[in-house]
């Protein structure tokens, strides 16, 4: 109405269903994707909350539902053949009959609250209506083209309507990480991916099974499509009977209370959670916080890539404005989809702010996000995504931070305010034949093994938990080793000296020795980010964590070592790459993006989880705690004197307490010599633009300018012409060698 | 009225300035980004992250490489205490982190009762041990 653009109803309703019924492909829908917000009601919908508000009856529906779909999530965990289902990288849920999220199970990766409404809302849109497709019940969709709404194309995703007397009443859903995919490399997040077409399947919200049956033709062209024909049937079945398993209790619930109660219940459980949101964050101050960090590498070369955040809150709203992050990288696999980001930042507030808040997609209606387009952090159709997780992480850990300097001040708190978590897969993907004969490929659970933040009292969880899901498992090595033909020699081991230091200290990271056995043909590969640059900061004084390299020990067999001189060992990283153990070993270190690599029997390879942000000044940290990390070989004699000048016997540990007093007086006094007002530093440090010494992506001072790789290639954002496009590693290798080459030969000449 | 804005800045709603949750001192106007009223020095990462290993061997130690990363400390010029680190690319303009509506913020706390010290928020409380 009022548009510039208005040529009547009756007319504009002809040219829209003109322009429906004559679209040669329906690609993801704009209408439909750029919007994270509640659908407005349906007229049903008004209709049970009319005859069904008492808030209690409401709340005992609510829960009845709930406990069906956690019911139906030990199904997923338990019945999933994907390792990644094994560890809760899965989530089921029920949608309202618009495909809203309102009830995500209690256990699983929540970030998945943000996406499966997307294809829910694309089959309603265009198969509902569509003669050859329509939707009956029985029938189920599945779907894993992120662009459609997942968060990368290895997760995938089932959907089934639930009628009641010939109306859809919700829809029920479950989604499985399920690895490979037919994507250019085994395990389904290729980073050699340079187009969309390397990533593997691409399936749009289609119907794969009629009258509760999978169609077995859909099924054979699906297992045709990937390596593991066998996992994906079995998984297809599994998120087909936990979709079932939810009809059933939805079923039963409104047998029980009466179909309004359950949609009522449905739709007030996401206007009940907006509500609460936007009461809670009218607790916060009004303002902006800005955080800006920075990534190492797109997997396939070292650059720097920033993402750049403002979080604005004023009232009951919240706004994150990503504006002056990275342009997006056209041939390479780290740019994230928006959609992943806000479903990552929904995380953030349903399991590290509100974990009391229901888990559902309510939390983010009253939150905004501003993008560049295209970006880093929302790239064009064509660009790939399948290594989302290097970017979206640290444009989560940006959202932390920015939220922790909002949530100190509030009187009243919900969890305790936290440095940042640690944050990036350091972890071993590994593939190949096993001791059994088995064609595997998929991730080491030591992803989820990540540390934990400090807290304002407490020192952060050691190897605890993933950013993205806070309840889950690293697995045990023992059982992994009788399925896989390689050994952890050195297995969560705490790596000493890879701390957050802070007066209260970030939560450690362990180190893994690893080294293949049993395999005519396994390899390793490596995808994470943090060698050059640290992946995470603290806070308020605190310190992130340091950088990861991968260290490796080749040439040698370190069984033989073991069986004929074991004394040589050394069981640490630290060790057995200063001291240099074995005499015919060839020792280096590398960035953690080691592509699919061959193992040699008893050759190591070596890497540390990360740990959390330290909180508060390290020489405020009490001497006490200082000398129990000690203790626990979790720090050096170094880092108890250079980080926390603490005096102490080295006999006895006993803490001299006035020296260490006066040690610490001492170091602040030092700071404070050391140091130069505001405005004075700013101008010896501040610059125009990047060095020029790294390849430099994303905004410098103006977040409306954008460079693309070097000081001077600068851009309108969302307007970089032309286009980043990354030479290949062995094409650059190539360039370099054969202009050393051509030195050589004048030099010669 | 004073708010702890972060575990080493107040604000004094009253006088509307920044000061030391540490020592008191006066920091600048509550309207103004408080780093310019603290100390500031630049360090090369390995000074904090020093290499794990022998940098003398290897290029990867675990230490930060200072082409693409400095550390930025803010302290107290009173007290000496760190209230903020940064880590920046050499050269990157720091950032001006928290920004307040301060008339906002009096309306907020006019309604609110005063505090002694900084609330933490919930205890954590270990689950019921069973099995
Ligand atoms: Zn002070």
């Amino acid at each position: 109405m009022g548009d510039d653009m208005d040529i009547g109803g009756a007319a504009s309703s002809a040219v829209e269903s003109f322009l429906k019924e004559t679209s040669l492909y329906l690609a993801p829908d704009p209408e439909i994707m750029e919007n994270h917000g509640l659908e407005p009601r349906t007229a049903f919908e008004d209709q049970c909350i009319a005859k069904e508000k008492d808030p209690v009856r409401l709340e005992i529906v609510r829960e009845r539902i709930l406990a069906g779909v956690n019911e139906s999530f030990e199904m997923l965990e338990n019945m999933g053949a994907a390792p990644g289902a094994k560890w809760g990288d899965c989530v089921s849920a029920v949608y309202t009959a618009s495909g809203d999220l309102s009830l995500a199970s209690s256990g699983g990766v929540v970030i998945f609250c943000n996406l499966v409404q997307y294809p829910i809302k694309f089959v309603n849109k265009y198969w509902a209506n569509e003669p050859t497709v329509g939707i009956k019940e029985g029938d189920v969709f599945i779907v894993n083209d992120a662009r459609y709404g997942q968060a990368h194309n290895t997760d995938q995703s089932m959907m089934m309507p639930v009628f009641h007397e010939g109306r859809i009443v919700a829809w029920a859903g479950a989604t499985v990480h399920e690895g490979e995919n037919g994507a250019i490399e085994p395990g389904g997040m290729p980073s050699l991916a340079e187009q969309i077409w390397d990533e593997g399947l691409k399936m749009s919200p289609f119907k794969v099974a009629e009258n509760y049956k999978l169609r077995r033709d859909l099924v054979t062209f699906l297992q045709n499509s990937v390596r593991e024909p066998k996992l994906q049937y079995a998984d297809m079945k599994v998120k087909m009977y936990v979709c079932r398993r939810i009809e059933t209790r939805i079923h039963e619930a409104i047998a029980e209370y009466g179909v309004e109660a359950v949609v009522a219940a449905l739709r007030m459980n996401l206007e009940d959670t907006d509500a609460e949101v936007r009461r809670r964050l009218s607790e916060w101050p009004d303002g902006t916080t800005r955080h800006s960090w920075w990534t190492d590498g797109t997997l396939r070369e070292n650059v720097q890539i920033k993402i750049n955040l403002e979080l604005t809150k004023k009232g009951d709203e919240l706004t994150f404005d990503y504006r002056g992050s990275s342009p997006e990288f056209t041939n390479r696999s780290n740019n994230s989809l928006d959609i992943t980001v806000k479903g990552m930042l929904a995380q953030l507030f349903l399991t590290f702010i509100w974990p009391d808040i229901p888990r559902n997609q309510g939390v983010l209606a009253p939150m905004k996000f501003i993008f560049d387009n295209p970006s880093v952090l929302k790239p064009a159709f064509g660009t790939p995504n399948a290594q989302s997780m290097m970017t979206v992480f640290t444009a989560w850990s940006a959202g932390q931070v920015c939220a922790m300097k909002f949530l100190y001040s509030n009187p009243h708190k919900y969890t305790r305010v936290l440095a940042p978590w640690f944050n990036m897969i350091n972890t071993f993907l590994f593939g190949g034949l096993t001791q059994h004969g088995e064609m595997v490929g998929n991730v080491c659970a030591d992803i989820n093994g990540m540390g934990g933040g400090a807290l304002a009292d407490r020192d952060g969880e050691h190897g605890c938990a993933p950013i993205f899901a806070t309840m889950s498992d690293i697995g045990e090595q023992e059982f992994i080793e009788e399925e896989m033909p390689f050994i952890q020699i050195v297995s969560k081991k705490m790596m000493k000296d890879n701390q957050g230091f802070g007066r209260q200290r970030g939560g450690m990271g362990y180190q893994m020795v690893l080294a293949m056995r049993d395999s005519p043909a396994f390899g390793f590969m490596l995808t994470a980010m943090g060698a050059k640059f640290p992946n995470i900061p603290g806070l308020f004084g605190g310190y992130g964590c340091p950088t990861y390299p991968l260290a490796r020990v080749s040439g040698v067999d370190v069984f033989d070592i073991l069986l004929k001189d074991p004394g040589s060992f050394r069981y640490s990283i630290e060790e057995l790459m200063n001291e240099r153990p074995f005499k015919d070993g060839k020792y280096t270190t590398h960035p953690m993006t080691l592509g699919y690599t061959l193992a040699k029997r008893g050759e190591l390879y070596m890497i540390s989880q990360g740990t959390g942000g330290g909180f508060g000044d390290p020489l405020d940290r009490d001497p006490k705690d200082v000398i129990r990390d000690l203790d626990e070989d979790l720090i050096s004699h170094d880092v108890a004197w250079r980080i926390y000048r603490v005096v102490y016997s080295r006999e006895t540990l006993l803490i001299d307490e006035l020296a260490t007093e006066e040690a610490r007086n001492a170091a602040r006094r030092a700071r404070i010599a050391a140091s130069k007002p505001f405005g004075e530093f700013c101008k010896e440090w501040v610059k125009d633009k990047p060095s020029g010494k790294v390849p430099y992506y994303g905004s410098w001072a103006d977040k409306s300018l954008v460079h693309a790789g070097s000081p001077d290639a600068v851009h309108p954002a969302g307007k970089v012409n032309p286009p980043v496009i990354m030479t290949h590693p062995l094409q650059a290798k190539i360039d370099r060698l054969e202009a050393e080459l051509a030195t050589c030969r004048e030099g010669k000449g | 009225m004073k708010v702890f804005m972060t575990s080493m800045l107040t604000i004094d709603l009253d006088s509307e300035r920044w000061e030391c949750a540490s020592c008191g001192h006066d920091i600048g106007d509550a309207r103004d980004n408080y780093k310019k009223g603290l100390l500031v020095r630049e360090r090369d990462p390995s000074e904090v992250h020093a290499p794990i290993l022998d940098a003398a061997k290897y290029d990867f130690t675990f230490a930060p490489d200072p082409d693409w990363c400095r550390i930025v400390e803010y302290c107290c010029p009173n007290c000496g205490r760190l209230a903020e680190v940064e880590y920046l690319p050499p050269g990157h303009p720091p950032a001006h982190d928290i920004e307040l509506d301060i008339d906002a913020l009096k309306a907020q706390w006019a309604k609110r009762e005063p505090l002694d010290k900084p609330v933490l928020g919930p205890d954590f409380v270990a689950p019921p041990h069973s099995h």
